[in-house]
């Protein structure tokens, strides 16, 4: 049985890898690949937050008792990337090199750092936590839709 | 608070406590250049009061300011620990390094006892109330390799600090230069490999990966190289009773550990997955091809004795290590964390909409960005021939040093401005 950290560690390089192509080609000025990989990668992201904020992050709160704890700060950058994808997908449709890179530079640090907290730290805390549930937590997680 | 670890990674120091430490380190690296450029005794040899001025305005006055300012602001992320009473610790540690630091450089260059015996006393408070915080923070953290390589740097600084002290202390009576040599070998070797180095690799376990999105290091060099390079030292320190070929095996073995580490972050780094042109990459491999230079130059004193002897010879690896690689690696490092964190602070406060404020590559204007960067370049080309012709270069190394460090601070209070301009607030 994988663990949440596995699970969503993995995750987390998969959309990484999308991030990485969609970039290249957005770089290159290759837009019509571009917009292709930017859209796999904003799927990609949205079914990851997804899975977070209608399964994890509740299953944690319910099982810690800590609403107002690391899931809150969680939500809030969750909440902040949304609004860089937002910029990037316009950059993306007006064709525009500087504002999708300035975008994409400042997402790639904030997903980074929220990753590492979350590898670090929350995963293996929700693992803990969540003890004999995980299976049923991961199985609710796969269960979203994508 | 709470004391369980890993819970309060929340925390993130306001930008203020952080940004002095950054906004200030730049100022001594223009009174290092300075020194370069009025002082040709400067880069003449490693024991003239003004190159130990020029030293410990690059050490402490630009390294130990911004490292000092990174890890109050990444121990929350890195760690999930916090600093204990961040904004005391950072307020004290801040003004403290800065007077004492700048004492200290006066004491070296007039020669006066009292200028001398202030710097020391601020220098030991300003780490005295960081280390304790560390260790707190550190204590409390999750361990991790990252974590693990700041434990063993802190320790490093604890080693470093005292004996600085000690040395402090001989050179202003006990006049003794066998146990003054043993001591500053000691001195530089925790400041330099063990301070400066295991805190790089520390945060390069965690962030060479994240910026350019790389593979992780290979878990046995994380896990294992602080711990090693520090057993090393603390063996190496003990350098005037051990026999002259143990000392020289102790060596091999940190040219090995530094080698490791920069073979393998130019290694992980050419197996990037962005590969967009990135003024922190560039920096980060003049760093790691630094550290191998000062290797190659180890190498070379060993076959050719005559030059081990010279003055040029320690000259030339403070140049690298300090210039070539330490400078560069912070300096790159400052280049991703001061937009970033004029980003995220701006956004948090005006819970600002998409594209309301500037992002990271709007902060600092990228073609400033390559120019600092040029001149950097040049100016370690020059303070690498101002090793063999001091009197000839010194004066067009400080210059170019000089003007690098100025555009290194306009870049990062760039980022101030438009944060500012933005309606982000300070206090």
């Amino acid at each position: 049985m994988s663990t949440i950290l596995e699970y969503m560690g993995s995750d987390h390089r998969a959309c990484d890898d999308l991030f990485a192509l969609a970039e290249e080609a957005a770089g290159n000025k290759n837009w019509d690949s571009a917009r292709d990989l930017f859209g796999k990668f904003q799927a990609a992201m949205a079914h990851h937050l997804a899975m977070e904020e209608e399964v994890l992050f509740p299953a944690f709160e319910e099982r810690t008792g800590m609403s107002a704890g690391p899931t809150q700060v969680m939500r809030m950058e969750h909440e902040q990337m949304r609004a860089l994808i937002a910029d990037m997908a316009a950059a993306a449709q007006a064709g525009n090199v500087s504002a999708y890179l300035g975008a994409s530079e400042t997402l790639n640090m904030l997903m980074q750092q929220h990753n590492l907290k979350e590898e670090n730290m929350l995963y293996p805390m929700a693992d803990r936590a969540l003890g004999a549930d995980r299976a049923a937590v991961l199985h609710s997680m796969e269960a979203v839709s994508k | 608070m709470s004391t369980q670890p890993g819970l309060a990674f929340s925390q993130a120091p306001p930008f203020s406590l952080p940004l002095r430490f950054f906004l200030t380190a730049p100022m001594f690296l223009i009174a290092a250049s300075i020194l370069i450029a009025f002082y040709p005794e400067a880069l003449a040899s490693r024991w003239t009061p003004q190159a130990l001025a020029l030293t410990h305005a690059l050490t402490l006055g630009f390294l130990a300011m911004v490292m000092l300012g990174a890890m109050l602001q990444m121990l929350p992320v890195v760690a999930g620990s916090p600093l204990p009473a961040p904004r005391f610790v950072a307020r004290a540690s801040h003004i403290a390094l800065t007077l004492g630091t700048a004492a200290l450089l006066a004491g070296f260059l007039l020669g006066t006892p009292k200028a001398f015996a202030a710097g020391v006393i601020l220098l030991l408070a300003a780490f005295a109330v960081f280390i304790a915080a560390a260790a707190i923070s550190l204590a409390r953290a999750a361990s991790n390799a990252t974590v693990n390589g700041m434990r063993f740097a802190v320790a490093s600084l604890v080693f470093t600090v005292a004996l600085g002290i000690a040395l402090a202390l001989l050179r202003a009576g006990w006049e003794n230069a066998p146990i003054i040599e043993g001591a500053s070998a000691a001195h530089v070797g925790f400041g330099l490999l063990g301070w400066v180095l295991l805190l790089v690799a520390g945060v390069a376990w965690q962030v060479v990966p994240m910026f350019q999105i790389t593979p992780p290091y290979p878990p046995r060099l994380s896990r294992w190289l602080a711990g090693a390079m520090f057993v090393l030292l603390a063996l190496r320190a003990f350098a005037p009773l051990l026999p002259h070929r143990g000392v020289i095996l102790l060596d091999a073995g940190l040219a090995a550990g530094v080698l490791l580490f920069a073979f393998h972050t130019l290694n992980l780094q050419s197996r990037r997955r962005r590969k967009l042109p990135d003024i922190t990459l560039d920096y980060w491999r003049l760093g790691m091809a630094s550290l191998i230079a000062c290797v190659l130059a180890w190498l070379v004193a060993q076959l050719w004795p005559a030059w081990a002897k010279s003055n040029a010879y320690p000259m030339l690896l403070g140049v690298l290590f300090l210039v070539g690689f330490a400078v560069s690696v912070v300096a790159g490092m400052l280049y991703k964390i001061v937009p970033f964190l004029a980003w995220f602070h701006l956004q948090a406060q005006l819970q600002a909409k998409a594209g309301t404020i500037p992002n990271m590559k709007q902060m600092i204007d990228e073609k400033n960005l390559r120019l600092q960067f040029r001149l950097h370049l040049a100016a370690l080309a020059l303070l690498v021939a101002a090793v063999a012709w001091p009197d000839a270069l010194h004066m067009p190394a400080g210059i170019v040093l000089a003007l690098s460090a100025l555009m290194l601070w306009g870049n990062l209070s760039s980022a101030l401005r438009r944060y500012l301009q933005h309606g982000g607030r300070l206090a």
